[in-house]
């Protein structure tokens, strides 16, 4: 029987402080270099940033499929893992990346689904085998059950002629079949957990409110937690519950979604919200910028990493300091911050 | 070839313009039918405007922009281009060496500043390659042009002996901008500028595309998928579907009262940057129609709301609605639909921030 343990709100997953760097011969890349954030069943949380930012590499730690030369450095990534009935919390960073644990719980309890469903399907395999091992990894279901629950999948996700799909191989998809068939894959072991990386960043506007609205459906039936990766403001705003903005490695900022669309404090959440052209803001005027570019990993800026950019750069503090993130005074916020325009540097690290 | 035709005209008019590809079968590859690319698509721009052709992929919006450019050539139609008041240019017959120098007045910039910029030259060479080919034989000279070009762009001329790679995406798509100008063109294609850029540097080529056109009296036909960009960036809007147009008019008539059930759908998926906004979108059913084998009477009718049986069976016009309103849609008189501002606000608690934590957990 399934645990009733969300009565107390407990969050499902919790990263604390997850620091996954990468040792190429050129030097370290810091990729993730601090991430903390928590999700609940039934709530969606977004990671934005731009490129270079780590969201990415964050949801790889969480499903420890880091590539070589990258690691996890230090930090925790407690999940309660739910063996026998009964939930275990477990931190991932420290178990075995291809132990039975891990294993049960990648693509069985965490599930996650990529942008570019045409390299994650495989090209010789018609998608239903793909769908059916998938679904024969995580349970004891035979060929044939396997087969059937891989058409159910299918036909939740609103695959239409879904045996016939079955043999279909991805390149005879359409982008926005395939994004489905790729759900239908991860939701193959019933996860707990989905981690959406950019699912519709490659699909057109209307193909992507389909899949959106396909994922929240899905999330009110199965009651599960996403994890939205994405640099779509719009997408996070639409979709998302909690919000993480990272930037170069870095929580910036995180709160609800109201928070930080309606109240960012974080000058990188306020410029890249007031950067963006919208349906309602005014047409053809200069739009306010982010003066120069995101700096390469190999040059990252010391103190504060996006103190070169700010306009409230405070010289002797930011690039000194490491900014940690904190909560705001105001005590009914949840929102924290990383920035020293509301907190006095705690540490001498330089 | 030249043509006749009065003053006062604008500076580009596509009259008919069809762009098929064949589609070929078999050993003797034989040819079996065509994918309509392009079918029947008419418009025109005038100088110092910006026109943007927006739809989704396979569309048929890139191929009209090459089209223009001569990248492709076209199947039927004319494009009437003038790059003075006196003298018009169908670029659709003109020979190659018409071609040449027609080029000149028009430019393209691309997509992907890391695909278009050759990695073995130098920016000198980029920017300078235009000039050289039109003539500019003195190096000299060329250097001097590409410092003013770099300096217009916003990049530093001491620049100019560096490779590509050593620049940012945002940066490089300051040069492919700098080598579209290098000959003073009078229009400008600019095929999805800003989509392969990062959120905060999008901002910055965007204010460099406005800057311009005001500077050098540009035209642009902006090709892109972004509305928020596009309503950003244009004067007026083409929306194409399945290679033809569907609706074209100014930019506060089509995002505030479009005409086409295409349009009004397209404006409801754009997820908005504000958790006040969430609304309740219009999800089309299905598929963008196949081009190879379109659905009877209006390419749309699968997949609209408001199909009625003369949808099925009859190609709509493309029409004048209103003066300055063109529609292709039987129903575009009677319709009421909604734009941008009239979004319909989320009606189910699904996405709700205050959703509670459902107690649904999957069974084990």
């Amino acid at each position: 029987m399934a645990t009733r343990a969300a009565g107390k709100r407990r969050p499902l997953l919790r990263v604390q402080n997850l620091k996954t760097h990468f040792f190429p011969d050129e030097g370290t890349v810091r990729a993730v270099d601090g991430a903390s954030f928590e999700v609940c069943a039934g709530q969606t949380l977004g990671i934005v940033g731009e490129s270079g930012c780590g969201k990415s590499v964050t949801a790889r730690s969480i499903l420890r499929i880091v590539e070589h030369p990258g690691e996890i450095v230090e930090g925790e990534i407690r999940y309660l893992h739910r063996t026998d009935g009964r939930e275990v919390e477990l931190d991932l960073a420290q178990i075995s990346a291809d132990g039975p644990e891990m294993r049960q719980i990648r693509g069985g309890e965490i599930a996650m689904i990529f942008q570019e469903p045409m390299t994650s399907f495989s090209p010789v395999h018609p998608i239903g085998s793909q769908i059916v091992e998938a679904i024969r990894l995580h349970s004891p279901l035979g060929k044939r059950e396997a087969r059937e629950r891989a058409a159910d999948l299918l036909r939740q996700v609103g695959i239409s002629r879904a045996e016939a799909r079955l043999n279909e191989y991805a390149y005879q998809l359409s982008g926005g079949l395939r994004q489905r068939a790729m759900i239908a894959m991860a939701l193959s072991a019933e996860p707990r957990v989905l981690i959406a990386d950019e699912p519709t960043t490659a699909l057109d506007v209307t193909t992507q409110a389909q899949i959106l609205d396909l994922l929240r459906q899905l999330q009110t039936d199965l009651g599960m937690a996403i994890i939205l990766i994405t640099h779509n403001l719009g997408v996070v705003a639409e979709m998302c519950d909690t919000v993480v903005v990272m930037y170069l490695g870095r929580v910036v900022e995180e709160g609800s979604v109201d928070a930080i669309f309606h109240n960012p404090k974080h000058p990188y959440t306020r410029l890249l919200l007031q950067s963006i052209p919208s349906l309602h803001s005014e047409a053809r005027v200069p739009l306010p910028t982010i003066s120069g570019a995101i700096p390469h990993p190999y040059n990252r800026p010391e103190g504060c990493p996006f103190h070169n950019r700010c306009p409230q750069f405070i010289p002797g503090t930011c690039d000194r300091h490491v900014p940690e993130l904190q909560a705001l005074d105001e005590e009914e916020s949840d929102q924290l911050v990383s920035c020293f325009l509301y907190h006095e540097p705690t540490d001498e690290r330089a | 070839m030249t043509v006749e035709g009065p003053s006062g005209h604008p500076l580009l008019e596509v009259k008919r313009l069809k762009s098929y590809f064949p589609i070929r079968k078999g050993f003797m590859r034989r040819e079996v039918g065509a994918v309509r690319a392009v079918d029947d698509v008419s418009f025109h721009i005038d100088r110092g405007e910006t026109l943007s052709l927006v739809g989704e992929s396979g569309c048929g919006k890139t191929t009209t922009a090459r089209c223009i450019l001569r990248a492709i050539d076209p199947t039927d139609g004319q494009i009437l281009f003038r790059p003075t008041e006196d003298k018009v240019f169908d670029v659709a017959q003109s020979t190659r060496r018409e071609l040449r120098r027609l080029r000149r007045d028009m430019q393209m910039i691309f997509q992907d500043p890391f695909s278009s910029l050759n990695p073995r030259f130098t920016l000198l060479e980029i920017v300078g390659e235009p000039l050289l080919v039109n003539g500019m034989r003195s190096g000299r000279e060329r250097q001097e042009r590409v410092e003013e070009l770099l300096r217009l762009v916003g990049m530093r001329p001491e620049y100019m002996r560096r490779f590509p790679h050593a620049f940012s995406g945002g940066q490089r798509q300051r040069i492919g901008i700098a080598r579209a100008l290098a000959l003073n063109p009078r229009l400008v294609v600019a095929d999805e500028p800003v989509s392969a850029l990062d959120v905060s540097v999008q901002a910055q080529i965007l204010n460099l595309l406005l800057d311009l056109q005001q500077k050098l009296g540009l035209t642009y036909l902006f090709v892109a998928h972004d509305l928020s960009v596009v309503k950003h960036l244009s004067d007026r809007v083409a929306v194409m579907y399945v290679g033809r147009l569907v609706e074209m008019t100014d930019r506060e008539r089509l995002f505030n009262s479009p005409r086409h059930p295409y349009t009004e759908a397209l404006l409801s998926s754009v997820p908005e940057p504000d958790p006040r906004r969430r609304s309740q979108r219009i999800v089309l059913e299905g598929e963008v129609a196949n081009p190879a084998a379109p659905p009877s009477g209006c390419y749309f009718h699968p997949r609209c709301r408001y199909a009625q049986d003369v949808c099925r069976t009859d190609t709509p016009v493309w029409e004048e609605v209103t003066e300055g309103h063109w529609v292709a849609c039987h129903r575009a008189k009677e319709l009421e639909l909604a734009g941008v501002r009239d979004r319909l606000p989320m009606n189910t608690a699904a996405g709700n921030s205050t959703n509670p934590a459902t107690n649904a957990t999957p069974a084990a």
